[in-house]
């Protein structure tokens, strides 16, 4: 194991990291706090409780994820993509690092910026709301799996991309729609039946319902459900990455 | 720049023994171009080894090769007694390359750069190193800027120090000099013959004969995907070491006079251009004596200019000489 080589990619990515932070911060931020000044005070005052909870405390786990969703997939992406784009992708293919270890240098950078956000928008919140994390150990364990998966995701936008457009496209086509119509705001038993058993279709929807039972003990689907998605597509998505290795695809002539 | 010692692994000069085995070596793309074919080679520890050869000959996908950042499709490669695809982690670690393109990161510091290409090879930290790798390249002074800053000479000097930063036994410096002015160019050799005093190993590739001529010890030429030779400097030199002088003459010349046919020269067919051929590595290359005699015709020149066969045409006459 090349535990320097897993360090050097680590903290060159959080050096990254460090650098952008005033940006990386300041934008999740705000958009959270427009949020919770639009959803949660003016139109969440008109609300009803949704199961039990207040509509300003009911989208804080959704909140969370919509933006670690986001941050775990442009910041993994990025990472990986750019070394191709600039050439020095060359160091990388050239140096006694297995693809095990280029993985855990790059998503677990990924995976730690996410967490930080993550971390930051809950204490952002809190300014805003007043809410209760009942299982705050399976609140992080969730925090931590949907970061991990979808920096492993990323990664392979990263690698897929050749040109930025590709490596906008995915996050802004397909996963913005999935994470708004996967209950961020709303529960999806206030949706039409038919519409219920489409929302099953989508993964954020687990993803977003395990977060909130973390926090409030409610959930759309059962919590053991939730888990069980997460992995299997946290499964789906290191399989794609051993491919990617084993093949070079896109890296590798 | 100074010659430096920039390994632990000091090898006595002129040992012969192998440090790099490439047999029957091919590699064919997606595309079905094949861009190497069988190539079998040996590189010597401890020697400055040129491979010189027109665009497109393969000499960037060897090397690619060696280093790992492309797969072989047939045949296996030995570095450092390592097999680059089984036991690609020793095989790699004993590598540094400095690749053609000018990849850098811009927005790290030079020290940022070099000390995460050291981890990247599973090195431990050692400050005191990468300092003396930096002050031999002067960089010292540029180790706290961003990359993108730097001229595109120092952002060359920092991929070098990037290769050099995990001690490498094998430096491949795949055209070194393309797009670096004199000056820096004479630096630059200078750097390789202090690495090569160290022990290092080093493999590069160019278009100048001048280079290859300036700092290699052998030299292989390399055309469309294969090793056409391999051959000492000295003994290649004196292949490649024709030149030509051209005397633009004063009248038409109708024919060469009798007593000047027996001499390695020609006219040309207007009778306006004399040729002659000699061997610029002799001591005694015959111009004087050829001037005296022109003299003594009274052929009068107007201009005159020498030139040495370019390295295309020298290729394409190897090819030719296989075929």
């Amino acid at each position: 194991m090349n535990v320097h080589a897993i360090k050097a990619i680590y903290l060159f990515e959080m050096a990254r990291t460090w650098r952008t932070l005033m940006q990386s911060i300041a934008s999740p931020v705000l958009s959270t706090s427009l949020y919770f000044i639009v959803f949660g005070s003016a139109i969440g005052s008109r609300m009803a409780n949704i199961e039990g909870v207040s509509y300003g405390a009911f989208i804080v786990p959704g909140l969370i994820m919509l933006s670690i969703l986001t941050e775990s997939i442009s910041n993994a992406s990025f990472g990986i993509y750019m070394p191709k784009f600039t050439g020095t992708i060359y160091e990388l293919l050239s140096a006694p690092v297995s693809a095990m270890e280029t993985v855990i240098g790059y998503v677990g950078a990924a995976a730690t910026k996410s967490i930080i956000i993550g971390t930051i928008i809950l204490l952002t919140a809190r300014v805003f709301v007043d809410f209760t994390i009942i299982h705050p150990v399976w609140m992080i364990a969730f925090l931590v799996l949907t970061s991990v998966t979808f920096s492993l995701f990323g990664f392979i936008i990263g690698v897929w991309a050749d040109s930025f457009q590709k490596l906008q496209v995915v996050p802004l086509m397909i996963v913005t729609p999935l994470a708004f119509l996967g209950g961020s705001f709303y529960s999806i038993n206030m949706l039409p039946p038919f519409w219920q058993t489409i929302a099953l279709f989508n993964p954020v929807v687990y993803l977003v319902s395990g977060f909130r039972w973390s926090f409030y003990g409610v959930s759309d689907v059962g919590v053991g459900v939730s888990l069980a998605m997460t992995f299997t597509f946290l499964l789906i998505c290191l399989g794609i990455v051993a491919w990617i290795f084993r093949t070079g695809y896109k890296i590798k002539a | 720049m100074k010659p430096a010692d920039y390994t632990h692994n000091r090898q006595p000069a002129g040992a012969a023994d192998p440090i790099i085995s490439v047999s029957g070596l091919s590699k064919t793309y997606a595309t079905g171009f094949q861009a190497l074919r069988s190539i079998d080679l040996i590189i010597r520890r401890g020697e400055i080894f040129a491979l010189l050869g027109p665009n497109g000959a393969g000499k960037t996908t060897l090397i690619s090769i060696v280093c790992g950042i492309v797969n072989p499709s047939t045949g296996t490669v030995l570095a450092d007694g390592h097999d680059i695809v089984r036991d690609y982690r020793a095989a790699r670690s004993a590598i540094g390359l400095v690749p053609q393109e000018l990849s850098t990161d811009a927005f790290e510091s030079v020290w940022a750069t070099v000390s995460f290409s050291r981890g990247l090879f599973g090195k431990r930290p050692d400050p005191a190193y990468l300092e003396k790798i930096l002050k031999d390249l002067s960089l010292w002074e540029k180790r706290d800027s961003k990359i993108m800053t730097l001229s595109g000479g120092m952002k060359r000097r920092v991929m070098i120090a990037k290769a050099l930063s995990h001690e490498p036994k094998i430096l491949f410096l795949d055209e070194p000099t393309a797009g670096v002015d004199v000056e820096l160019r004479r630096d630059m050799w200078e750097m390789v013959r202090g690495l090569r005093e160290s022990g290092v190993t080093i493999i590069l590739t160019t278009h100048y004969i001048e280079e290859a001529e300036e700092m290699a010890d052998r030299i292989g030429v390399i055309n469309k995907g294969e090793i056409i030779l391999v051959e000492d400097k000295a003994a290649l030199m004196q292949k490649l070491g024709k030149k030509e002088l051209t005397l633009h003459l004063q009248s038409p010349l109708a024919a060469l006079p009798p007593d000047l046919a027996s001499q390695p020269l020609r006219l040309s067919a207007d009778g306006t251009e004399l040729v002659y051929t000699f061997d610029a590595q002799q001591e005694e290359t015959g111009i004087a004596e050829l001037l005296r005699r022109l003299g003594e015709h009274r052929i009068d020149f107007k201009d005159l200019r020498t030139s040495e066969s370019s390295l295309e045409d020298i290729f394409v006459d190897l090819v030719k000489r296989r075929a």
